[in-house]
């Protein structure tokens, strides 16, 4: 049987989902809104941050593992009143300048914080994406974490531990974003998303959302995407919006495009550290320029020389074709 | 190498090599380690050249099996991706391979460590009211639940590093865990390597004890330089210092560029 024999798979996952970055943001992303930015160093939606601030989106909740970057210039744009998280650095570069004023003075105002470990996070993306009521792991035990955050509590298994005896584990709690922004290689119109190289837990934080937008470095054509099946990460029934938006992890890196700017992320620590020079640079870099497009004319040729990268291609495999 | 030379080498030996070249040698024997980025992956790579040859170093973003052509400047450095033998999802490398028991040795860093290897991470002061926030677990929690044992690296031993009290303790060692009654899957710290010696302990129930200075430095210096009041092991060794093999392999050949070695 032909590819095009049988019908699409649904209205839904078939309709054309691409769209600008103004307009995903504008339709995606509502004030007061909890929202999930995913990429564990790769890939990192910092072009779908910038727009954030773009549109001066108010009280938010922001999840995300590594609240790194694009997280401290959310803060800084006014965007966020509480953070979810399990990492509160800048890499290993140094540290978010508006994270910590916010967190240690409540300068210019107190920023709630809800602290987990990386794979309590990632159990809160599995919770969220299964529908489940909570999600165990063998983590926090004698941790003071627990005494700062309530949400983390224990259970007891139904069923005898190792010795006899049913086991005491901690759980952490579903989390369902309202919105769930991640950024990939490729996608085609339809939302069927690939990556390759980190995936991280960016399929989890999906899968959970209400929502989801997926910006990627290029749109290709269904015949692209279905080569290689096994390299979709997210289906399309599972995504609301595509947004093409080329080099839009930067200062992250995406595999295979352009590497990482690791000269921003030790900037990123001076910049921030003066609240007057991280103002400047916000109005230079985000409030002033209109689009991704705008900002990356402001790096010039940085992705031609500094961060370009060279070709080492996969060898494809035989899916196999019934004679 | 004659003892002139040796000496030359030794006297020109930074803190960064030093740390980095003893941590390398803990690691002899070992199949498995989770390492971080900085001193741990230089130990790592360097171990991979000296005496663990066979050793797999798993990164926190889910590379397994690296083969780096440069120095990754993060765990997740697009050159450990290129040529690696697998990259996994974070469920598949926090579930499967670190909960999963398949850590031997993972490599930590904390602003404090307590006699029982307990470790904090999070915040110098109160955590509501901070003096310094620090960035928190990351994966550091899952580590020490779940490798069969933790090496800690501090650069600089002095009280406040390792302190009578932690501050927080984000990264439990197996007896604040037992005292709630969950049994994790590993020994906790089991090696403490400063700038002024080495402390080890078994596993749970026991507390660090000073197993081995570096040459010239006294044990009065080291119980100064210590929070609690820190027991001397009746074997106390002199770590012998960086062989000229070792530094040339680490400035030559594991990070050239010096992004680490400051």
């Amino acid at each position: 049987m032909g590819p095009d024999v049988l019908p699409a798979a649904g209205a839904r996952s078939a309709r054309d989902k691409a769209m600008g970055m103004r307009e995903a943001i504008a339709s995606f992303v509502y004030d007061g809104d909890t929202v999930c930015l995913e990429g564990f160093t790769h890939l990192i939606p910092t072009a779908a941050g910038h727009e954030i601030i773009r549109q001066r989106r108010r009280g938010l909740t922001v999840v995300r593992m590594t609240a790194d970057i694009v997280v401290d210039q959310m803060l800084a744009g006014g965007c966020v009143s509480k953070l979810v998280s399990s990492f509160v650095g800048n890499s290993s570069a140094g540290s978010l300048g508006e994270l910590r004023r916010r967190i240690e003075r409540g300068v210019p105002e107190p920023l709630e914080f809800e602290e987990y470990s990386h794979y309590g996070m990632v159990c809160r993306y599995l919770a969220g994406a299964q529908r489940l009521p909570f999600y165990p792991l063998r983590s926090y035990a004698g941790s003071d974490l627990p005494s700062v955050n309530p949400a983390l509590r224990t259970v007891t298994s139904p069923y005898a531990g190792p010795d006899g005896e049913p086991e005491r584990v901690y759980v952490v709690p579903p989390v369902n974003p309202d919105v769930t922004i991640v950024h990939a290689q490729r996608a085609d119109r339809s939302g069927n998303t690939q990556v390759w190289g980190l995936t991280g837990v960016q399929a989890e934080a999906v899968f959970a959302a209400r929502r989801a937008v997926v910006v990627v470095e290029e749109i290709v054509s269904d015949d692209v995407i279905r080569s290689d099946p096994n390299r979709t990460v997210i289906p399309a029934h599972a995504v609301d919006a595509v947004v093409e938006c080329p080099r839009g992890a930067h200062p992250s890196f995406a595999q295979g495009y352009y590497d990482r700017d690791n000269a921003f992320y030790r900037a990123w620590s001076h910049i921030s550290k003066d609240p007057v020079r991280l103002r400047d640079w916000m109005a230079e870099w985000i409030h002033g320029t209109g689009d991704h497009t705008e900002y990356l004319a402001r790096l010039r040729g940085e992705f031609d020389s500094r961060l370009a990268v060279g070709e080492a291609l996969s060898l494809p495999v035989n899916y196999g074709r019934r004679l | 190498m004659n003892a002139s030379a040796e000496e030359a080498a030794a006297a020109s030996t930074t803190s960064s090599e030093l740390l980095a070249v003893v941590a390398s040698r803990e690691l002899a024997g070992r199949r498995t380690v989770f390492a971080g980025i900085g001193l741990p992956t230089l130990a790592a790579s360097l171990a991979h050249l000296t005496v663990a040859p066979t050793l797999e170093i798993v990164y926190e973003s889910g590379v397994c099996g690296a083969h780096p052509s440069h120095l990754p400047e993060t765990i997740a450095d697009a050159v450990l991706i290129t040529d690696a033998e697998a990259v996994l999802s974070m469920p598949a490398l926090f579930g499967y391979v670190l909960q999963g028991g398949h850590i031997d040795v993972g490599f930590l860093g904390a602003a404090q460590v307590d006699r029982w290897g307990n470790l904090n991470s999070s915040v110098i002061g109160e955590w509501d009211h901070p003096k310094v926030r620090l960035p928190g677990s990351g994966g550091a929690m899952e580590v020490m639940a779940n490798a069969g044992e933790v090496f800690v690296v501090m650069r600089r031993h002095e009280p406040r590093s390792l302190p009578e009290r932690l501050d927080f303790c984000t990264s439990p060692g197996p007896d604040r865990a037992l005292a709630e009654g969950i049994r994790p899957l590993g020994a906790g710290v089991t090696r403490v390597i400063t700038d002024l010696g080495v402390l080890a302990r078994q596993g749970p129930g026991e507390e660090l004890r000073l197993v081995a200075v570096h040459p010239g430095v006294t044990v009065g210096q080291v119980r100064a330089a210590t929070g609690w009041d820190l027991r001397v092991a009746p074997d106390l060794g002199t770590v012998p210092p960086p062989t000229e093999d070792e530094l040339r392999m680490l400035r030559r050949d594991v990070d050239p560029g010096r992004v680490y070695l400051r």
